[in-house]
């Protein structure tokens, strides 16, 4: 991007050798990711491949059992609570619910941040929130309460919200989850327009494969924990990898049956690994 | 971010340089202000900006709908690339009178 003397180094995001367990299950295996500054990266797989737990790890939610995050130079894991603030000044995240305040209007809700970190006086406040719900195509509903908006609308003020600081990253949390097509395409197109005039690095979560063909200059596809590919869009459709194809085409992958775990959960006894000799 | 001001037969010409962002844009927003209750014509040169955020944005908007109110002029000249995306992501390039040089404006 043009110019911000804050930033440093190649990349908006080093995830190194992450490692993550829920008590006993190991949820993330190994998982190494570099999102390059000025990037589109969007993390794609299955429900339970592990992509909402790398994010909340990338938002700083999780912390790893083994391996290290590094957001925008800063090593997550050695942040002061002072110095975790200051990133997050740096950061946006729109969260798939969009997370609003329901008892805030919407222009309330978009300039909370502002009025959190900032000392702007608020007539720059509300002229910076006024032109978020232009670029969102919201302009006019800063009155309105988030009961009173569509589920389009509600995920368009969400992100008029995450990046009212204009930050150097943004996190989208399923952007275009349950929305009709037209309105998903538009927010596939408001996030390439903010790549492009604000020189974001983007992180896109999401299992829409439209939107990831449209919206990705690279792709990290997870499977069961593990970086399966990270690369191009191109590379990506192209891959002859099964488990990719399965992904791309929607098909469902037989998951290896064992007959005896299978019995064990069935009658409530998976917790106790059985061996051969009781088996009778 | 710098700017710089001299007086051009009358027109103030406003030069602004490196990143208009949360840090300075109040720097901004209060020199272009006292310009404005002066009743001044200004021409912002863009050419020299790196990178502008909405709050820099905000101190622009807020100066050239002070100046429509007291019918001076308030013009951006030659808006470096950067400036021009975020102008036209808002679409305030549709909105600001712009020229494409600061000689430009402060002969119009």
């Amino acid at each position: 991007m043009a110019g911000r003397s804050s930033q440093s180094g190649e990349f908006s995001i080093e995830v190194t050798d992450l490692d993550t367990h829920y008590g006993d299950r190991q949820i993330l295996h190994r998982v190494n990711l570099q999102v390059r500054k000025g990037e589109i990266m969007v993390i794609m797989g299955g429900s339970g491949s592990g992509k909402t737990t790398l994010l909340n790890h990338l938002l700083g939610l999780l912390s790893p059992s083994s391996g290290n995050v590094r957001i925008l130079g800063e090593d997550l894991g050695r942040l002061t609570p002072m110095q975790r603030q200051m990133l997050r000044t740096r950061t946006g995240v729109a969260f798939q619910s969009g997370a609003l305040f329901s008892s805030m209007s919407i222009g309330d809700n978009i300039a909370l941040p502002l009025r959190e970190h900032t000392d702007l006086d608020e007539t720059t406040i509300g002229i910076m929130t006024r032109l978020k719900l232009e670029v969102v195509s919201l302009a006019g509903f800063e009155n309105l309460m988030p009961a009173e908006l569509s589920g389009g609308m509600i995920k368009r003020a969400a992100l008029a919200r995450a990046i009212v600081m204009d930050p150097e990253l943004l996190f989208c949390d399923e952007p275009s989850a349950g929305l009709d097509p037209v309105v998903a395409s538009s927010i596939d197109d408001l996030i390439l327009r903010l790549r492009d005039a604000m020189g974001m690095s983007i992180v896109v979560v999401t299992h829409d494969l439209d939107s990831t063909f449209k919206i990705a200059d690279r792709i990290c596809v997870l499977d069961r924990g593990k970086v399966l590919a990270l690369d191009t869009v191109e590379a990506i459709r192209a891959s002859t990898d099964l488990r990719i194809q399965n992904l791309l085409n929607r098909r469902t992958e037989d998951a290896e049956l064992d007959p005896d775990a299978y019995l064990r959960r069935l009658l409530g006894d998976a917790s106790k690994p059985q061996d051969g000799a009781r088996r009778t | 971010m710098n700017i710089e001001t001299r007086d051009s037969d009358g027109i103030i010409l406003v030069s602004l340089s490196g990143e208009v962002d949360l840090s300075h844009s109040a720097g901004l927003r209060k020199r272009l202000m006292e310009l404005m209750f002066e009743r001044r014509d200004v021409v912002v040169d863009l050419s020299a900006v790196t990178y502008v955020d909405s709050s820099g944005i905000a101190g622009l908007v807020e100066a050239y709908q002070m100046a429509r109110k007291n019918n001076t002029r308030f013009v951006l000249a030659a808006l470096s690339d950067p400036v021009r995306r975020v102008l036209q992501l808002a679409r305030l390039d549709r909105v600001f009178t712009i020229t494409d040089s600061a000689e430009a404006a402060l002969k119009g």
